[in-house]
């Protein structure tokens, strides 16, 4: 598949006298594919914002290659604009505009046909409220025309920075449907969150930035995969087995964890071994159930930003990747 | 060309664009209907009283006179001037001649179109251009500070062609208000002289005199549409220009002005930019320096002079929209946008 967004080895660093020199990019790499819904997520600080700044010719990188739509960006970024529709960070728009006015100057300045505003304001839901001024606005409607105004160019490429920011869950629920009939239509879309179980649902792959540089990448159930401890919970038919089966799983190399009515399993490659190796000793499973990991636990676990009790965590203490003690990045080179 | 229409359009759809033309074109009408209310047509009968009270005037001239120097050779004689009252020599104390004593002096006020007309494109000027100024910082200090100046980019990536299309439409709108305002100020004026003065003695070399003087404002008023809307770009807020003015004003002028003043420096206004705005609508303005003198063959004291030229106040008002507007360009095209 070709990939409409390519980011290599980008890098944006801030100099300041009074607080001297910071990395947001440190050599960051990601590449989106057409038709996909990717997920871009790093916690707060780690450069996403950054990044898509700096793909969409707002800030000036400090090294580094960037493409989108196959062109070279930000020299080619008068030709590709008009492909790319974009929302960056949270929605801004003139206060005492209506969003009718609002669309309807984009319109204008981007030579989209006038009728496309309608249509989009239908699209988003707002087209009963499309003549109200935009500081009446809640948070949520002012997304939902941010999202109007990104896609009033029917752009190729759409790039969406926290897009449920501020919706109530239907309004986050018919997000979810739009992303996926418009990834269905064609349009590859980049979606920034923090909502990862969204993320999780709707997206094909994802990026995970952390400090400036991308930590893992690829689609979600590779990422998933590749960081699933391989635990797995077994009950057996009786609970007085559970000390024999635990011996004979420790004796087998198998991590065990005991409770009262279950096992927990850690480092199973095979969860078909575990039954081979308990009826071998004569005792049954009732359940086996692999624990499957959620993208929330892997994000945690890659950034190094699960809370810790009776700490509290600056904004950017997070993972460096390939520090000491740390696990490098998921994958390296291009694409999954 | 679509978005110099786009932004003509967001021009004329901002409340406070509206708000303000509005406020200053009732400024300039009040002005015209001011001096409409404050000035009459003067009739022969008005000459006649005007010329009675200068007689009456004269003829109380006359008595004082006298009555002083009497008084005066009375305190001579009594030893007794000596405080610096009267003068060593009482025959001194006369009384004006009687052409001294203008009839005109006693006639109401009449608005005459060829001496008057010129000094009222002085504030028409000044009161547009302080309306331009202030919209043209808000046009662009808005966009940058609400974050429409990073979305009109994110569709048009030429950030010097966004920022000099903006400028441009900026001063289409305003040079669609002042052209027809000017022309208004004209008809208005010269209605005024029509019925509360006089419009007599106007030549073609006349109107070609007021005409310049009218460009001339015209210009004015866009070169400080143009600053106001580079300071708020460089400062990428409203407040940046208007704080600038009144930093520049209280502390640059007003300041400055005292300072000079102090230091008792020679033709101190020549340092202050409003000399140079008021030499660029009255073509010169002359300083003069009161603790100089300058004798005459006649046994006069007169001060040294310096003139201001509108050619110098156009070289200053050149440099001032370079500077201004390069240095917001150049942060334009170089720094990053969030």
């Amino acid at each position: 598949m070709p990939a409409v967004l390519e980011i290599e080895g980008l890098r944006k660093t801030y100099k300041s006298r009074r607080r001297g020199t910071r990395n947001a990019l440190d050599g960051f790499d990601m590449r989106v594919d057409a038709g996909q819904v990717h997920g871009f997520l790093g916690p707060n600080g780690s450069g996403k914002t950054t990044t898509l700044r700096t793909l969409l010719g707002l800030i000036r990188p400090d090294g580094g290659r960037m493409a989108l739509l196959g062109h070279e960006v930000p020299d080619a970024l008068p030709t590709v604009a008009g492909q790319v529709g974009a929302i960056v960070e949270s929605p801004q728009f003139f206060p005492h505009f209506t969003a009718r006015d609002t669309l309807s100057l984009l319109a204008g300045a981007g030579e989209v046909p006038a009728t496309r505003v309608d249509e989009v304001l239908e699209l988003v839901g707002l087209r009963d409220r499309a003549g109200e001024r935009v500081k009446t606005y809640s948070l949520g409607m002012k997304q939902r025309l941010a999202v109007a105004s990104a896609l009033l160019k029917k752009p190729k490429l759409l790039i969406l920075d926290e897009p449920a920011n501020g919706l109530d869950p239907g309004g986050i629920r018919e997000m979810r449907t739009l992303m996926r009939t418009l990834a269905e239509s064609g349009m590859t879309v980049v979606l920034s969150s923090h909502i990862l179980g969204e993320i999780q649902l709707i997206c094909d792959s994802v990026t995970i930035i952390s400090l400036g540089r991308r930590v893992a990448f690829g689609p979600v159930d590779e990422v998933l995969a590749q960081h699933s401890s391989g635990a797995v919970r077994i009950r057996l038919e009786a609970v007085s087995d559970l000390p024999l089966a635990t011996e004979a799983l420790t004796r087998a190399g198998i991590r065990v964890t005991g409770h009262p009515d279950h096992l927990m399993l850690a480092g199973v490659d095979k969860p078909a071994s575990v039954t081979r190796l308990l009826a071998e000793q004569n005792l049954y499973v009732s359940e086996l159930a692999p624990i499957a990991v959620d993208l929330e636990s892997v994000f945690l676990e890659l950034t190094a930003t699960a809370p810790v009790p009776g700490q509290n965590r600056q904004v950017d203490e997070s993972m460096k990747v390939g520090g000491a003690g740390q696990p490098g990045p998921a994958g390296g080179g291009w694409g999954a | 060309m679509s978005l110099f229409r786009t932004e003509l359009r967001r021009l004329g759809k901002r409340r406070f664009t509206r708000y303000m033309t509005l406020l200053g074109l009732l400024v300039l009408a009040a002005v015209v209907v001011g001096v409409f209310f404050t000035n009459q047509k003067i009739d022969a009968g008005q000459l006649a009283r005007a010329e009675r009270q200068a007689d009456q005037q004269y003829q109380e001239q006359v008595r004082w006179s006298e009555q002083e120097r009497a008084a005066c050779e009375q305190a001579k004689a009594a030893g007794t001037a000596t405080d610096g009252r009267y003068p060593d020599d009482c025959s001194m104390i006369t009384a004006p001649s009687r052409d001294q004593i203008e009839a005109r002096w006693f006639l109401p006020s009449t608005f005459d179109f060829k001496e008057t007309f010129d000094e009222t494109l002085i504030p028409f000027a000044a009161i547009l251009a302080l309306v331009g100024f202030v919209i043209g910082a808000s046009f662009v200090g808005a966009e940058w500070s609400t974050g429409g100046m990073m979305n009109l980019l994110l569709w048009r990536p030429k950030r010097l062609t966004v920022l000099l299309t903006k400028l441009a439409a900026l001063l289409t709108g305003i040079l669609a208000v002042t052209l027809p305002a000017a022309v208004l100020w004209f008809a208005g004026f010269w209605a005024v002289a029509n019925f509360r003065g006089s419009t007599k003695g106007m030549t073609s070399g006349v109107w070609q005199s007021f005409m310049l003087t009218g460009v001339r404002g015209v210009v004015l008023v866009l070169v400080l549409t143009t600053i106001g809307f580079a300071l708020a770009s460089l400062g990428r807020h409203t407040a940046m220009a208007l704080g600038g003015v009144v930093a520049v004003m209280v502390v640059g002028q007003f300041g400055l002005g005292i300072l000079l003043s102090m230091a008792s420096v020679r033709f101190a206004e020549a340092w202050l930019l409003p000399t140079y705005a008021l030499a660029w609508m009255t073509k010169t303005v002359t300083l003069q320096d009161w603790n100089s003198c300058n004798a005459t063959y006649y046994g006069e004291c007169k001060p040294a002079t310096m003139d201001i030229t509108w050619q110098q106040s156009s070289i200053l008002l050149s440099v001032g929209v370079v500077v201004i507007l390069g240095a917001a360009l150049w942060a334009m095209r170089r720094r990053d946008i969030s």
